[in-house]
């Protein structure tokens, strides 16, 4: 098992919003670890439920066009964190989640439309997915026998981010 | 070579170049509120670096709940509070000066042409009124924006959005940016500034072009933009008047913030307002737009006017206009919170809060609350509202409620009938 990577959580839909991902109520956390049981918790999409097990024991996130769009809220990314989801794979992502998953060591996986078509396609079985970063390489698997391999690429910049474990040790030595 | 306004913004500000196409810039301010600003104090604390980089250049304000509804926000109001006295940030708005960030900041002079700005805020977007790249960001990049005074960007694409037009009667800025939402899509403009251009745009005034920009968000916009004219001028007149002698003086310093006419943009659209009619949301996404007069059958238990989109005195006493006289239906509640301080007692000494409450308004003080259903008026599951604000996704509002977003008039003209409805048959 990867650093990053684990059973996988399918949510088929373009535009899952912060207010989705981790509702406005529960800002007034201070303590990231508080925000755990609340993962999801507004999402509405059929056959989904945030406390059933596949939501549950996720550790990677497949999903569509523009997710975590709405609220600037890093929030929903520590909800992500804490709940050890510490990869999202997505056709693509509104710009200041995808600029908050890098800035905490995170990974937002970018994937042309028609390869996350292909991986939606192995949604019908429990599916896990294991990231290689030096490889730059999702490896997929169910009950252990391998089902897709994918390539991904990562800009320089967020894959020193993820190196150095987020951008406040990056900047620290840096300006 | 011709450039936008925002990559003359990114040349005067570049410090730093780590990788191709990311660009690290020196932040003119950084701009903090209770919610997303504490995080960044505690780990800055555990750090061992609780530093700011010029206590200057940073404003704070306890806007998203206040007064203090309960422990948790009292505690992360103290945390801001406290933040700002150790570290001697003079301007920081506590309970009795502060209102909506994005409305108390300008009020102040604080934002200005050629600009860079972050704050913990996604509607950070509106500063761009002011010919400023203002981009919200997260509480890392915030950290780092205190710490160390600089914010790493992508190199932003332009997309060039030329408004033509008058705007119809009983049609507003607030209807112009859902026009624009609904033709970007949420992520139409991704990635992208939003660079506002034309005769309408022209027209508007500063608090329009703040109504505009504000939602260049909802389209997936870094920012939304517009050019330094005469308006900027006189707008910030009260804080620029030892730097220029004269509007003259301080436009000529702020040619360089204007986009060359040849400039290359990654995309352009041209928008018609003359035939625009008053528009509200329809679903939880906020390009989900039809004309109100089609949404007649849509009752509203309250009626919300406020935020950061739609807060300032033209909007109050734009609502103000339709309920003169007039009164919320039987079973429709209201709920009026002017942006700031200023707003209130101007509103107040023109007689724009009595015409609210004698409509059966009530008349909370300043702050973001009922927008993203923190507090103020929370909505129940099955209510619906209409609002004045940003944002419709599902529970936005409070768990299980419906916000219809729309202008001020429209909000308050829903609010007298009972239900959504074409405000200018009360106008």
């Amino acid at each position: 098992m990867s650093e990053f990577g684990g059973p996988v959580l399918f949510l088929d839909r373009s535009d899952i919003n912060t207010d989705e991902i981790i509702p406005a109520k529960y800002l007034v956390e201070i303590k990231k670890e508080a925000l755990k049981p609340h993962l999801l918790e507004d999402l509405k999409l059929p056959g989904f439920s945030p406390a059933s097990p596949a939501g549950r024991q996720a550790k990677v996130i497949v999903t569509r066009r523009n997710f975590g769009c709405g609220s600037s809220r890093e929030h929903a990314v520590w909800v992500l964190e804490v709940n050890g989801i510490r990869a999202v794979i997505a056709e693509s992502f509104a710009r200041i989640f995808r600029g908050n998953m890098f800035n905490c060591g995170l990974l937002a996986i970018e994937l042309p439309a028609a390869e996350i078509d292909a991986i939606f396609a192995l949604a019908d079985r429990p599916a896990a997915c294991a990231v290689d970063l030096a490889k730059k390489q999702l490896l997929f698997t169910c009950e252990g026998r391998e089902i897709r391999r994918t390539a991904f690429a990562l800009n320089a910049f967020d894959e020193a981010l993820v190196r150095a474990g987020g951008w406040v040790e990056f900047a620290d030595q840096r300006y | 070579m011709p450039h936008t306004i925002t990559e003359k913004i990114f040349s005067a500000h570049l410090v730093d170049e780590p990788f191709p196409d990311v660009k690290v810039l020196r932040l003119d301010a950084v701009f903090c509120h209770e919610i997303t600003t504490p995080v960044a104090i505690a780990d800055l604390e555990w750090r061992g670096k609780d530093r700011v980089f010029d206590p200057t250049r940073i404003k704070a304000v306890i806007d998203h709940v206040t007064p203090a509804k309960d422990t948790k926000t009292a505690i992360q109001g103290k945390m801001l509070r406290d933040w700002a006295r150790r570290h001697g940030i003079a301007d920081f708005f506590d309970v009795g000066y502060n209102g909506v960030c994005h409305a108390l900041f300008p009020e102040k002079g604080f934002v200005r042409p050629g600009y860079t700005v972050i704050m913990g805020d996604s509607h950070t977007c509106t500063y761009g009124a002011f010919a400023a790249f203002a981009a919200g960001v997260g509480t890392t990049d915030l950290e780092v924006g205190i710490l160390k005074g600089v914010c790493a960007f992508r190199q932003p694409r332009s997309l060039r959005l030329d408004i033509v037009g008058v705007l119809p009667f009983g049609v507003f800025a607030k209807d112009v940016a859902l026009e624009m939402i609904r033709r970007l899509t949420v992520s139409g403009a991704r990635d992208m500034v939003i660079e506002f251009h034309g005769p309408a745009i022209s027209a508007f005034d500063m608090e329009e072009r703040m109504t505009l920009c504000n939602m260049a968000i909802e389209a997936g916009a870094t920012c939304g933009i517009c050019q330094p004219d005469e308006k900027t001028a006189d707008y910030l007149r009260p804080f620029i008047r030892d730097e220029f002698p004269t509007a003259r003086h301080a436009l000529e310093a702020w040619a360089k913030w204007r986009s060359d006419p040849d400039a290359m943009y990654e995309a352009r659209l041209a928008l018609d307002i003359s035939n625009l009619e008053p528009l509200s949301t329809v679903g939880y996404k906020p390009d989900e737009v039809k004309p109100v007069r089609l949404l007649t059958e849509v009752k509203v238990d309250q009626v919300y006017i406020g935020g950061c989109t739609n807060g300032r005195l033209s909007d109050l006493r734009a609502a103000a206009h339709i309920l003169k006289g007039r009164r919320l239906a039987t079973g429709t509640r209201g709920i009026v919170s002017p942006a700031t301080p200023k707003v209130f007692k101007a509103a107040m000494e023109d007689g724009t809060l009595r015409i609210f409450m004698d409509a059966g308004f009530c008349v909370t003080n300043p702050t973001c609350g009922a927008c993203l259903g923190m507090s103020n008026g929370v909505l129940a599951p099955g209510e619906v509202c209409a609002a004045t604000t940003n944002r419709n996704f599902y529970g936005r509002m409070g768990e299980g409620g419906m916000v219809h977003l729309m202008s001020p008039v429209s909000a308050a003209a829903a609010g007298v009938a009972g239900h959504i409805c074409d405000p200018r048959e009360m106008m």
